[in-house]
């Protein structure tokens, strides 16, 4: 029981948007889309919505294929910020919740609850043009969840909010998981998919280029960093075999590596030079991954 | 409640309660009823109008008394004085306020009377003419009398030619009957003109407003986008209806209550006094019809735009045909018959005007009406089929440019391909 996608492809006359597109999304897990931009995400996410008919392929949920039978169960967040401007937040919400087969008086009070869980609760009359971006993102938020989603899909939820209300809505978001939301989200942060998904695919010009577990992903890379700082010259690592990249810090060197026996190696070359204060062996950074396989296609 | 009801009441409610709606209704109210009593607003400020006071200079000595009396017949409010003084004072007096004028008559060369009139302002020209009518009809009698013509001569001279209009056609409409149609056709095309351009245009607005707010993308993940735009159109033909039905319900009770200074004038004679209940439901199925057919149009033409300062680039070549079709209408209001007017009131786009002033006017077998009728349908229900797959699509497509091109674009996007 998840969310499926099978082989689907979505052409836009000659431009391939999404192109063969396999993943299966477990249930009750929060799923991470990586991407650049124009990478495809936005245009999969609307074929999951049903928005659009894909090419080639079929989403199914639950084994179902989804359509408007199945909307009400569906929360979408749309990258861009969507609601009336003009309209009051409690107005629109409970029309938007309605439109997903909830009662009014439901939808009211779910609404407070939510307005008072982001400490935003004085909101309820105001017109949403007079709120500021990042106000409006959290009432955008609340849309897309007021109606209970078994399936919500979340198109950058973080940006343009503070460090604060990224907090509040991660928080938010790790709830929903933990009371059975099957979360779907696309970001160009890193460190927010790091930190939230246990599964994650990152997309470029419409293709897969990597999919899995965070775990396995960073484990297949195989690629480590290496962080030394030491009172002597360490420069000459930069050509040491088995270096790939390296850059050069304040107080030391970060070195990227081909595999934990290069560090090693290192460790033995350096030792009895002089003073080694810090000598670490990190995972990849989902930034270095991301940087690595996508950047090296633009090439 | 089913999802398309929550649309209909939505939009309606909404847009019941936007200010500009409730001042616009309130301010067409107003005007409505200032029009209707027309006549009292007038005959206020007339209270003050004693009316125009002239003097006269008679050279001849004699013209005044027959002036006094054809002026009578003319305007009752003109009052002529006889000025004994010579013009330069007279002229000083007009100055002064004392008289709106100085009328000079004298005689010319043949023996007829001829006249100067000199006031501050020549600008009064309702009391010039009276003054020269009068004056017209005072030298006719003189005339006459010089010529020697009995009274009875003179009153076979002035009869007026009889003219009957006889039409074969057995139903045909009498010349006041036609009078009457036409008034009220006139007033009725013109509500359905300025309301079918008013509520597309309000249609356009909204699909794009809710475009460009990208609250689109939201409503169209919950509810087809084919059930969202019928919900809409119907939402706003509601207000529509409501806020006719309200300008019209005041206009004929403020009209009733005055009816009493109104007789004799032209809306008796334009046919206010009883109105023909058949052309009130032709004018309301062809509004709800033309309102259907453009609502329709301006629906998925504005879901081609992105950015609402484009909605009306695209909305204009509506209110073309809209505005064709009304100055066609307006030149069949003279020639109802018109080989013209009957052909192009069965093209869809024009015979919610054509077709109703045709009804209006003329005595026509029923199954034209239902022949245009039936046309407008069919037309609509193939507009909305093929705007329902723009729209589909169109409600997703986001650019620059807003033009006719991007309905082809619009397509494929709602197709699988």
């Amino acid at each position: 029981m998840a969310l499926e996608i099978e082989h689907v492809s979505k052409r836009f006359g000659k431009y391939t948007a999404v192109d063969d597109l396999s993943l299966s999304i477990p249930e009750k897990t929060i799923f991470g889309f990586l991407g650049a931009n124009g990478a495809g995400k936005t245009t999969t996410f609307r074929i999951i919505l049903g928005l659009m008919d894909a090419s080639s392929g079929n989403v199914t949920w639950n084994g179902k294929p989804v359509d408007y039978s199945t909307s009400d169960r569906i929360g979408y967040l749309p990258e861009e910020r969507g609601l009336y401007p003009k309209q009051k937040v409690k107005e629109q919400l409970v029309f938007l919740a309605r439109l997903k087969g909830m009662s009014k008086q439901d939808a009211e009070k779910e609404l407070i609850r939510w307005l008072e869980r982001f400490k935003v609760p004085e909101y309820a009359d105001k017109k949403v043009e007079e709120l500021s971006k990042g106000n409006q993102q959290k009432i955008q938020f609340i849309a897309s969840v007021l109606h209970e989603p078994s399936l919500l899909i979340l198109d950058e939820p973080f940006s343009g909010l503070d460090p604060i209300n990224v907090e509040l809505l991660k928080q938010a978001v790790l709830d929903l998981k933990e009371s059975g939301t099957t979360i779907v989200f696309s970001s160009h942060r890193m460190e927010h998919v790091e930190q939230l998904c246990e599964n994650l695919c990152i997309l470029n010009k419409g293709k897969t280029v990597l999919q899995g577990s965070l775990k396995e992903i960073k484990q297949s890379f195989g690629k480590k960093n290496l962080i030394i700082h030491a009172d002597f010259d360490i420069s000459f690592l930069k050509e040491y075999p088995g270096v790939r990249k390296s850059s050069v810090t304040p107080e030391g060197i970060q070195l990227q590596i081909e595999g934990e026996e290069v560090a090693d190696s290192i460790l033995k070359e350096t030792v009895g030079r002089g003073f080694i204060r810090k000598f670490a062996l990190e995972e990849p950074s989902l930034n270095d991954i991301f940087i690595e396989k996508v950047g090296a296609s633009y090439e | 409640m089913n999802k398309f009801w929550i649309i209909f009441f939505h939009t309606f409610l909404n847009k019941l309660k936007t200010k500009s709606f409730i001042v616009t209704t309130v301010i067409t109210l107003l005007i409505i009823v200032a029009l209707a009593n027309i006549m009292n607003i007038i005959d206020y400020f007339n209270k003050e109008d004693k009316g125009e006071k002239i003097a006269i200079i008679d050279e001849t000595g004699v013209l005044f008394e027959p002036l006094q009396y054809q002026l009578k017949g003319i305007d009752k409010k003109i009052q002529l004085e006889k000025f004994t003084g010579d013009e330069t004072k007279a002229d000083k007096q007009v100055q002064n306020g004392d008289f709106d004028g100085v009328l000079v008559l004298s005689y010319n060369q043949e023996n007829l009377p001829e006249a100067t009139y000199r006031s501050l302002t020549i600008s009064d020209v309702a009391l010039v003419s009276s003054l020269e009518s009068g004056l017209q009809q005072m030298k006719t009698q003189m005339t006459a009398y010089q010529m020697n013509l009995s009274q009875e001569q003179l009153t076979k001279l002035y009869e007026p030619v009889s003219l009957k209009k006889v039409a074969l056609e057995k139903d045909a409409k009498t010349e006041e009957e036609l009078n009457q149609a036409r008034g009220l056709v006139y007033v009725l095309l013109f509500v359905i003109y300025f309301a079918v351009i008013m509520y597309a245009n309000m249609i356009a607005m909204e699909v794009a407003t809710e475009k460009s707010s990208r609250v689109m993308e939201i409503l169209i993940s919950s509810v087809e986008p084919i059930k969202q735009m019928f919900a809409k159109i119907l939402g706003i033909g509601l207000l529509g209806l409501l806020q006719l039905a309200l300008l019209l319900g005041v206009a004929y009770f403020s009209l009733k209550q005055n009816i009493d200074s109104m007789e004799g004038d032209f809306f008796e004679v334009y046919g206010f006094g009883d109105i023909p209940v058949g052309t009130l439901i032709y004018a309301f199925l062809f509004f709800l019809l033309g309102y259907f057919l453009y609502a329709t149009l301006a629906a998925f033409l504005g879901s081609l735009v992105s950015r609402i300062e484009d909605v009306n680039q695209l909305v204009t070549p509506i209110i073309y045909l809209l505005i064709i079709g009304f100055m066609i209408a307006m030149f069949g209001l003279v020639n109802p018959d018109s080989p013209f007017i009957t052909v192009t009131s069965y093209i869809p786009f024009f015979s919610p005007m054509l077709m109703f002033m045709r009804v209006g006017m003329l005595n026509l077998p029923i199954w034209e009406p239902i022949l245009g009728i039936a046309i407008l349908v069919v037309t609509i229900i193939l507009l909305a089929i093929f705007g329902a797959k723009v729209y589909k699509g169109g409600v997703l497509l986001y650019g620059k440019s807003s033009s006719f091109k991007d309905i082809k674009k619009a397509m494929q996007l709602s197709k699988n391909e």
